[in-house]
């Protein structure tokens, strides 16, 4: 018989489940797991200048390891300071619990002291939640809520506990199992058969890869499968990395702010395999005229994707790993010289304008002298803005999960937290957080988390004082009018980060910039890299909101 | 109420949804909430709790509506329901409650 409070009980279902680092922020109502927590010297616990922050080092933390990874909040502000990052995890689909302290049972629904509804504010940001009521349901709820988080579609799971409930004494006998993955569905041969008929009879099929295929692990099958059926391949931003950029048969990012090319190709597919992604508005433009002449195959492990926005003609539930596994032994080896020589022949015309690559003080010249600096290991996190579509389209990603990006939600001050996530996973890499100014003064005081983890994390700082991606909207859709989106003061980054107790270097005074860039990347522990951008620098080609993808501008 | 004499006036189908679901505080409002927040409306709801009380059962009057499909496949995603089926208007578990508001 095993006796201990609610706290102790938590704390030790996190060992349990292999919880080795926890980011977040005490405060009354979370005090009684927080001392819990102090007394266990398997968890490393880091202390977050923010909420948000917190939640955004858990998520960068499961984004690259691909395990539910966890973040704390205290009740009231501390819950609500936690939404955004719930919210960016569910449209991202990112395995993470969140672990809330709530006022006691017998003070909920009476506005008690920092109350608010957490379970209820939170049922649609989640992927599912708890309440807990007893001590004793923890042994139930804490292991769901892994299970939950990492199993089908991963998301986000919040566990509220009253304060009372993590004082209370529980006694039981044994631990409940850790808590695994579900079988996944067992995809529908017919299906699967049908899909590759299709694959086999195509004249002129594209495989769409989205971030479905980096959460199943399943990169190298896909990359395998358009290597066997002769396909040229796209991408979305979440999917980027899942074939390496170079390959022959990749033809980039797709969408908004994709190469023409590839939303030519996408145009002139009779075919379209869709794999784990969802037909979002940014990727695919306007609907209804999206790959007008494809057939589509759609493999999602969200049976309520399927059909949601575009009717496929093959729908299959399952895990992509699996689908695919099943796909290999029944897709014909094709070359498909003609469509492949065709899809070269537009890429020629209509590829990526790059201009001032090697000028790394320019915007792509900066992306391009990052990556030509570091290896395939460095992790490349961004903020939300014009950097990260400069970076989305010029950076040559390789492997899967190398790639960390708020996606689904846009959510400006993710970069920072995210990276910091990232390196407290994976001490031994190089990550680097390109950021805007704007963004980056969202999330800011992490730069105090950062400094005092003392973690390998380099912010590449683009700096146009302004809201970059408002602002050119503001000019190519609302007559040049620019409310609000121009700073009137700049800030010094330099110094703040100075005070912050992290190492700075300006690549605008820097004699030669390429060089203080590659040392700056090179030397172990943090830095703020600034580089001035021209705020006139727009982001092209651009799909105009609610436009098809073939009606791009720039 | 006129919502429903409108759209029961175009001739739309009604539709009821029998959903077997947890028993616990907050469930009724993961489902509402899937509804309200695609602007579609719920006409009836019933609840009661099954024998065992560790589950109920949830009736839902919905109008046929191209997303209904969607809707469905959404509400079987929530980990506290354990099933759902669907009938025609045919189903008499609105009809007899229509008793109670004469
Ligand atoms: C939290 C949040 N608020 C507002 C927006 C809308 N928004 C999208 S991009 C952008 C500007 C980003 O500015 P900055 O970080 O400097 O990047 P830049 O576009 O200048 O590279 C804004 C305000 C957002 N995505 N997220
Ligand atoms: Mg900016």
């Amino acid at each position: 018989m095993m006796q201990m409070t609610g706290a102790e009980l938590i704390v030790r279902l996190l060992e349990r489940q292999g919880i080795e680092t926890v980011c977040g922020i005490p405060g009354g109502a979370i005090l009684p797991f927080y001392d819990a927590l102090g007394q266990c010297d398997t968890i490393h616990h880091v202390l977050a200048r923010h909420e948000q922050g917190g939640g955004f080092m858990a998520q960068g933390m499961a984004r690259v390891s691909g395990k539910p990874e966890v973040c704390l909040a205290s009740s009231g502000p501390g819950a609500t300071n936690l939404v955004t990052a719930i919210a960016d995890a569910k449209l991202d689909s990112i395995p993470m619990v969140a672990i809330t302290g709530q006022v006691p049972l017998g003070m909920i629904g009476t506005d008690a002291f920092q109350e608010v509804d957490t379970y209820g504010m939170t049922i649609p940001l989640t992927k599912h939640n708890f309440l807990v009521r007893d001590a004793a349901e923890l042994l139930e709820v804490i292991p769901e809520a892994f299970r939950i988080a990492m199993s089908g579609r991963p998301g986000p799971v919040l566990v509220d506990v009253p304060k009372d409930v993590q004082c209370q004494m529980v006694s039981f006998e044994d631990y409940p199992p850790v808590a695994v993955r579900d079988i996944p569905p067992v995809p529908e041969l017919a299906a699967i058969e049908r899909a590759a008929e299709m694959i086999n009879a195509a004249e002129q099929p594209v495989l769409y890869l989205g971030g479905g295929v980096i959460h199943s692990g399943a990169s190298h099958l896909a990359v395998t499968l358009a290597e066997q059926g002769g396909l040229p391949t796209t991408m979305t931003l979440m999917a980027l990395g899942a074939m390496p950029i170079d390959h022959p048969l990749s033809i980039g990012m797709l969408g908004m702010h994709g190469a023409r090319y590839t939303n030519y190709v996408l145009e002139e597919a009779d075919l379209l395999i869709c794999v784990g992604a969802r037909f979002d508005d940014r990727a695919i433009g306007k609907a209804a005229q999206f790959c007008p002449k494809a057939k589509i195959i759609h493999v999602d492990i969200d049976p309520s994707e399927l059909d949601k926005i575009k009717t496929a003609h093959v729908g299959i539930t399952g895990d992509v790993t699996q689908v695919i596994e099943a796909l290999l032994p029944r897709v014909q080896v094709k070359l498909r010289k003609r469509w492949l020589s065709h899809v070269a022949g537009l890429k020629d015309r209509f590829g990526l304008a790059m201009p001032n690559l090697e000028n790394p003080r320019s915007h792509y010249g900066l992306v391009q002298a990052v990556a030509d600096a570091l290896d395939d290991e460095a992790v490349i996190a961004t903020d939300v803005g014009q950097h990260q579509m400069w970076v989305a389209q010029a950076y040559p990603f390789r492997r899967p999960r190398q790639w960390l990006t708020s996606g689904g939600l846009g959510t400006m001050g993710f970069g920072l937290p995210a990276a910091i996530g990232a390196a407290l996973a994976e001490p031994a890499r190089t990550v680097v957080c390109f950021t805007g100014d704007g963004s980056l003064k969202m999330n800011i005081q992490e730069m105090a988390t950062l400094a005092e983890e003392d973690l390998n994390v380099k912010i590449v700082l683009m700096n146009n004082n302004s809201l970059g991606l408002v602002y050119q909207q503001q000019n190519l859709f609302y007559g040049k009018r620019t409310v609000a989106s121009k700073y009137k003061r700049a800030v010094n980054f330099l110094k703040v980060a100075e005070g912050f107790g992290l190492d700075a270097v300006d690549l605008d005074t820097a004699e030669n910039p390429a060089a203080t860039l590659a040392e700056a990347l090179k030397r172990p522990g943090s830095c703020l890299i600034h580089c001035s951008i021209d705020r006139d620098e727009f982001v092209y080609p651009m799909v105009p909101p609610g436009a098809a993808n073939t009606e791009m501008i720039g | 109420m006129s919502m429903v004499i409108d759209r029961a006036q175009a001739g739309l189908v009604k539709v009821v949804l029998e959903l077997e679901v947890a028993n616990h505080a907050g469930v009724m409002s993961h489902i509402c909430g899937l509804f309200a927040r695609r602007a579609f409306n719920v006409e009836g709801i019933l609840c009661m709790p099954l024998a065992d009380a560790t589950r109920s059962r949830i009736w839902l009057l919905v109008f046929e509506d191209q997303r209904l499909e969607q809707m469905i496949k959404q509400v079987e995603k929530l980990e506290d329901v354990i099933s759902v089926a669907r009938h025609g208007a045919e189903h008499k578990v609105f009809e007899r409650l229509e008793e109670f508001f004469r």
